[in-house]
């Protein structure tokens, strides 16, 4: 452990003053903090809570029946980010899909699709479009790419979604934010300066090293025991303010805020994005006349309450129960980013 | 000129099977005990018998380092050799996509000999089907040994001890971030090579350093982080693992890195993991050091009396936490 690390570390450690809890909001986060075993070096006043930063978590249950439904009656190839396979949906997963005959494949990048719809003509393509503005510029260069190569066969299924609305639903949830590096990374700080100042909300950008997290706690709690609103970018090697304006043209040359529904948190005004109307040839939902399905989340869970921080993991009647990795309830028991698995496999 | 394949005729039964099996499989496998009769009758030997069989079905078939071929022998090797038995015999049944090239078959009989030849494992028996198109996936490999265990022997997963030094043969990870690679879904570009190799010779120079190794498993499906589990499992201990010591080549390094993935539970197909007192720890490690296939072996851990069932590492911020267990399909057909 280098200086600066041991620095950060006593700081953390000495903590005495009032009771704080912070949240980290990315799943990147979530699942390195378990890894480095951070919160073991935390004096009992500070309580480190899970954010809804995880795309898989947050996806509807909806969306999962949706993506079943494009499987099974319309014969389409799914691919997808391999996370949602086993996310369940109402009836069953994406996995339990593929057992009655669907066509559901892990692909690694949205392009990897676009290429698959290439040397499938004859069928279908669709890409299940999840993320925040992490991925979101790569599902909408598969959509350009698709429609300058002039396919008929390829389309996404959306349910993207973009971080400013979420934070606006989780202020005082949390004495401060650790905010997802990767995803300031794109967007750029204004919107925690603007959190900061109208609202008075703190929070630092943190980068995914242990070094990095150590320090970005560090300093939330040294500013947090100052009582005066604060934004710090404690990520800077990668996190610019004005973000990146490429990425950023391309999300809104090819979609556009949308409503959109987070599973736990509900219809969050403006959180999503969309295709354009000059994409919709390439809108799964419109090219193949998708009814509107309606998912019932399982009444057991509590993945809701988790993401908002409500609970933790072990609270939630069903978790390391009926709810494991191996057999999820909820989608937060899934991704290695989703906060259940992470209490899960860490304990 | 058109490429020869195995068709369905091939596996009627009639002048084509025979064919197939003189040209193709009788060639290769040629030995005094491989008769033409319906069963192998063989000489019974001194020691205690183990046995074991697998199924193969790597996609695809070939890769960098071997083949679906050497992968069969070596796997069943591998089991036998884990319990200290010396491979004896192996018999093996093959079911054929109809359509596969009859070049491609023909390689992958003669990695099975040419890997069998180097243990001194003799084929004794066999069979072959031929699927239709579609019904199965290029070749599928079932192998069965019985080795004779020395008299020396005595490994079992229920065996490790608190105190234990924990082994691994070589660097890990190689061989599932070959076939990753090897299917080209993710447009990276290695030169990495599997770890494919018969570990018997190995796992006898084990016992030219002490007859005290209490477990020896090959690290295949699931990687040495699942072997490591099993053993806690079985044993009833807890393992401390030493993650910044457990070798990973850097190629492999950089595709874990790229694509998420834990070095730890990616599969091998040529590494073992000992279990043995720490007194000999050294020497051993020396000893495999000295070996074909074990020149990057190193000490990766200890076993302890706490946490029994559980796999605890240090972390770079000076705090313990468990080696999360894998789940799910990591990858499927690795073998």
């Amino acid at each position: 452990m280098n200086e600066s690390m041991a620095r950060a570390r006593d700081i953390i450690t000495s903590y005495s003053g009032r009771p704080l809890r912070i949240m980290e909001v990315c799943g990147t986060h979530t699942h390195e903090i378990f890894r480095i075993g951070l919160r073991k070096l935390l004096p009992e006043q500070i309580d480190l809570i899970s954010g809804p930063g995880c795309p898989v978590c947050v996806t509807a249950v909806g969306f999962i029946d949706e993506a079943i439904w494009l499987a099974l009656e319309k014969r389409c190839i799914i691919c997808t980010f391999g996370d949602l396979i086993r996310v369940p949906g109402t009836e069953m997963s994406l996995a339990g899909a593929r057992a009655k005959g669907g066509d559901i494949r892990p692909v690694y990048s949205p392009l990897d699709a676009v290429e698959l719809a290439k040397a499938n003509p004859d069928r279908q393509v669709v890409f299940l479009a999840v993320g925040f503005e992490t991925t979101t510029p790569s599902a909408c260069l598969a959509a350009k790419q698709a429609r300058d190569a002039g396919l008929t066969n390829f389309s996404l299924l959306t349910a993207n979604k973009t971080m400013p609305n979420a934070y606006q639903a989780l202020v005082g949830s949390a004495d401060a934010f650790l905010y997802p590096g990767h995803v300031n990374a794109i967007t750029g700080n204004a919107t925690c300066y603007k959190l900061c100042i109208e609202q008075g909300v703190s929070g630092v950008v943190a980068g995914f090293t242990a070094s990095e997290l150590l320090t970005a706690l560090a300093v939330a709690i040294k500013l947090l025991e100052k009582g005066e609103p604060f934004f710090r970018n404690c990520y800077p090697r990668v996190v610019k303010d004005e973000g990146n304006p490429a990425a950023i043209a391309l999300m809104n040359e090819v979609m556009e805020p949308c409503d959109s529904e987070w599973r736990g948190l509900g219809m969050i005004p403006g959180s999503g994005m969309k295709l354009r109307s000059e994409f919709a040839d390439f809108d799964a939902r419109i090219k193949h006349n998708m009814p509107v399905i309606t998912g019932r989340p399982n009444p057991a869970c509590r993945c809701g309450d988790v993401l908002q921080g409500k609970i933790r993991p072990c609270d939630c009647k069903v978790f390391g129960k009926v709810c494991t990795p191996l057999h999820p309830v909820g989608a937060c028991m899934v991704s290695d980013e989703g906060a259940c698995a992470a209490y899960y496999q860490y304990s | 000129m058109s490429e020869r394949t195995v068709t369905l005729a091939h596996g009627a039964g009639g002048t084509q099977t025979n064919e197939l099996i003189d040209s193709v499989f009788k060639a290769h496998f040629a030995n005094p005990m491989f008769t033409g009769d319906d069963a192998a009758v063989l000489p019974q030997p001194q020691g205690m018998i183990a046995t074991s069989t697998d199924g193969f079905i790597v996609s695809p078939w070939k890769f960098n380092g071997g083949n679906i071929g050497k992968l069969s022998i070596c796997g069943t090797v591998n089991d036998l050799s884990c319990m200290g038995a010396k491979p004896l015999y192996l018999t093996c049944a093959f079911v054929i996509e109809e359509g596969f090239s009859m070049d491609a078959l023909e390689e992958i009989a003669a990695a099975m000999e040419k890997t069998a030849a180097e243990v001194g494992v003799r084929i004794v028996a066999g069979d072959t089907k031929v699927a239709g198109k579609g019904q199965c996936d290029g070749v599928f490999i079932t192998t069965t040994g019985i080795g004779e265990i020395m008299p020396q022997a005595h490994t079992s997963g229920t065996l490790a001890k608190p105190g234990d030094a924990v082994i691994v043969s070589g660097d890990v990870g190689r061989h599932g971030c070959t076939i990753l690679l090897a299917r080209d879904d993710f447009g990276i570009e290695s030169d990495v090579d599997s770890d494919c190799a018969p570990l018997w010779g190995t796992v006898e120079s084990l016992y030219q350093v002490t007859d005290q190794i209490h477990v020896i498993r090959d690290a295949t499906r699931g990687g040495v982080g699942t072997v490591l589990y099993e053993i806690a499992g079985q044993s009833s201990v807890g393992i401390r693992l030493d993650a910044a010591s457990v070798p990973v080549d850097p190629r492999v390094k950089g595709v874990c890195g790229m694509l998420g993935l834990e070095p730890l539970y990616l599969a091998c197909e040529g590494r073992l993991v000992i279990f043995a007192p720490q007194e000999h720890a050294a020497a051993i490690v020396e000893q495999l050091r000295r070996g074909k296939y074990s020149q990057n072996a190193a000490v990766i851990g200890t076993v302890t009396a706490e946490n029994p069932g559980k796999v605890i590492m240090e972390t770079e911020i000076g705090t313990q936490t468990v080696l999360p267990q894998p789940k799910g399909e990591l990858l499927p057909r690795i073998c």
